[in-house]
């Protein structure tokens, strides 16, 4: 032994604990904590943000970038156009989009008011579009919205025809990637007076929504509503159709069927405002294969790019963006990524963050709340720490990045539309998801589960 | 035809003139003005017939209607002088809306203001997470109505069927006949002195000759507004 040379303790792993004793892979720490925390409290845990566990995603896919039999177009001199129109089948109105990323649907309830109007604020700032939630359109939402989809979900809380009207598009909420074939959720201590009273609900009540809408059932009875809504609106709105991501063949071809301009798919990884932790994790399918299939299902019909889809479910990057678009989706949402930008699990707010058991970058308890960067609240106090001009610009900065990124990997594919992007400017990383996308994997002309020539 | 009056009625006949024209001449009276009166003939169980309207209206329909007639209605009156099948009424507004026969399931589900009268019977799901909306049936109700029933009135002049009032807020619920079974966290309450009043008002708006004293309030045991899992086993 040198001495002042300190040598690792040969006792001990790097984590601090002694060689000899081994950790259950069935019942880890976190498994134990959970088991526990059950025991105490007796009911089941309920939370935010998405599905937490690794799956197979955009990441598990590259890009072959052009050379000799592709040639690229150049970065910073030739044009590559990231318009999208939403809604051209039947309405008359349809969304012109500048960039083909819009704001999912969140509510106020879930959001609090300048959180939203921040949505509203730098969505517009970039030309595309953001949506209301299970809560109604506020006046503040709609104003700072240039293009507002306003969503009828089962319990079509502060549901009304002059909204209808206001809107620019219509979504029909089938279901969320968070908890396909659950209901919303708001719980008590976010039910403030406002809430309350948009929601024609008692004041601090755990909130907890229908999960079926009210009056209809089954593709036969959606289409007569969607028939019911254009006539509402003149057939102006484009009519979306939202559904989470499970059975997605049959539910995007349903959707045309009833008369759906544009379809929605959300994946498993999509986020939430309230949820069961069971069901966030165990529910559905990743949006990766549901990207797929759901284009599938298009054009089996000879309407692909007729009906327009947008993807949603863990979209963080512009390489996210525009591998969904190479598979075939017309636009993404982002939901998550889009408070992450306003600041949500800031390590800014790390001591803030400790006082409420958790942490920046583990904060999920988005039902609570106690938020104290401000936005998944309906505290007056912890709302105001949040200011929506410079939420909104935080969201348009990213939505920027994210657009100059999907624009960087489709010029490099030698694409002057991010539309023309395809999968066969993919590989896979993994035998799942070359499975999933349908793509090769990387340095093979191998793709599970297709018969080969 | 109830349109007792020499005002001039307009008259559409649904034989020859599409249901899309029709709904867009009534929403341009929200904005320009035009006949009051309204007759239309040969509905034919026709699908989202009369919707959307907002604007001082009586629109009498000589036949059967099919989903969502006068759905989202804001103040005209709408007579259906047959049966209506689902959703008549669906997130009335205001205003009121008249059946003379029977109506399919979730009538007026979602209303949020407006009377809704059905003088024969209604089906299952009469009043779904109603907001505001009163109901008066001058039958019987089938299943699971009132379900998640947020504000307003359901006035059942018959029997209701099972799972009354389930999971229901603060709507109040009258049946003057019997009551299959009760839902979750809904109870019967008593009729008071203000119950009565306010039944025999709706009694009256609704034209149904019954006795308000006759009758058994119903609503919320607010045992389930904060989820605890004792109650677990009431889902």
């Amino acid at each position: 032994m040198t001495p002042g040379v300190r040598h690792p303790d040969v006792s001990e792993r790097g984590d601090g604990q002694p060689w000899n004793l081994r950790e259950s892979y069935l019942f880890p720490r976190p498994v134990i904590a959970e088991i526990q925390r059950a025991a105490r409290e007796g009911i089941y845990d309920i939370r935010g943000f998405g599905a937490k566990r690794r799956l197979p995603h955009f990441d598990d896919l590259l890009f072959l970038g052009a050379s000799i039999s592709r040639y690229p177009l150049e970065g910073y001199r030739e044009r590559c156009s990231t318009d999208v129109v939403l809604g051209t089948r039947f309405a008359k109105k349809p969304l012109e989009l500048a960039i083909p990323i819009t704001i999912a649907g969140m509510s106020f309830g879930a959001l609090s008011a300048p959180a939203k109007e921040a949505l509203g604020r730098g969505a517009t700032e970039v030309g595309t579009s953001t949506t209301t939630g299970d809560g109604g359109m506020t006046p503040e939402e709609r104003e700072h919205s240039k293009i507002l989809v306003y969503q009828l979900l089962p319990s079509r809380y502060g549901m009304n025809p002059d909204d209808l009207r206001k809107a620019d598009a219509i979504e029909v909420v089938v279901g969320q990637g968070a908890k396909p074939g659950g209901g919303g959720m708001l719980l008590g201590h976010k039910i403030s007076d406002r809430v309350a009273e948009m929601r024609d609900l008692p004041k601090g009540i755990d909130q907890r929504s229908a999960s079926r809408h009210p009056d209809w059932t089954g593709p036969d009875d959606l289409e007569i509503k969607i028939t019911e809504l254009r006539e509402i609106t003149d057939w102006e709105k484009p009519i979306f159709v939202k559904v989470g991501a499970t059975r997605t063949y049959y539910d995007v071809q349903l959707a045309v069927k009833a008369g759906a301009d544009v379809i929605v798919v959300d994946g498993m990884q999509g986020g939430t405002a309230a949820t069961q932790e069971v069901f966030i994790e165990h529910v559905g399918i990743p949006t990766l294969p549901a990207t797929r299939i759901a284009v599938d299902a298009l054009q089996e019909l000879g309407m692909h790019r007729k009906v327009q889809l947008i993807v949603s479910g863990g979209i963080r990057s512009g390489a996210d963006v525009a591998k969904a678009l190479a598979l075939g989706a017309d636009a993404v949402s982002i939901g998550t990524a889009a408070l992450i930008a306003m600041g949500d699990n800031s390590p800014e707010y790390e001591r803030e963050y400790r006082k409420i058991g958790s942490s920046a970058g583990f904060y999920d308890d988005w039902q609570a709340g106690r938020d104290p960067v401000g936005i998944s609240t309906q505290d007056d106090e912890l709302a105001a720490r949040f200011d929506p001009v410079v939420g909104g610009r935080k969201v348009a900065n990213y939505l920027r990045v994210l657009t100059l990124e999907t624009q960087t990997l489709a010029r490099a594919c030698g694409k002057s539309h991010v539309h023309n992007l395809e999968p066969e400017d993919l590989v896979a990383l993994t035998i799942e998801a070359a499975a999933m996308a349908r793509v090769p994997l990387a340095g093979t002309d191998w793709i599970p589960g297709l018969e080969r020539p | 035809m109830a349109v007792a009056t020499s005002e001039a009625v307009e008259v559409v006949d649904l034989a020859t003139t599409s249901v899309r024209e029709l709904n867009q001449r009534l929403h341009d009276l929200a904005r320009t003005p035009g006949p009051r009166l309204w007759r239309i003939l040969n509905p034919n169980g026709a699908h989202a017939l009369a919707c959307g309207l907002d604007a001082d209206l009586e629109v009498e329909i000589e036949g059967h209607v099919g989903y969502y007639c006068a759905g989202m209605n804001k103040r005209a009156t709408v007579r259906v002088h047959g049966n209506a099948s689902t959703g008549i009424a669906e997130n009335l507004m205001s205003g009121r809306v008249e059946v003379d026969g029977n109506v399919s399931q979730s009538a007026g589900a979602t209303g949020r203001g407006g009377l809704l009268v059905v003088r024969g019977n209604a089906s299952s799901r009469c009043g779904i997470s109603m907001k505001g909306i009163d109901i008066v049936v001058g039958g019987d109700v089938g299943h699971m109505s009132a379900f998640m029933a947020q504000k307003g009135c359901l006035v059942v002049c018959g029997d209701a069927g099972d799972a009354l009032g389930d999971s229901i807020y603060e709507a109040r619920l009258y049946v003057r006949g019997k009551v299959a079974g009760l839902g979750a966290d809904c109870i019967e309450k008593e009729l008071r002195e203000e119950h009565v009043a306010q039944l025999r008002g709706l009694l009256e708006a609704a034209g149904i000759d019954a006795d308000p004293t006759e009758f058994r309030r119903y609503g919320s045991a607010r045992q389930l507004y904060t989820f605890k899992i004792d109650n677990a086993g009431a889902y």
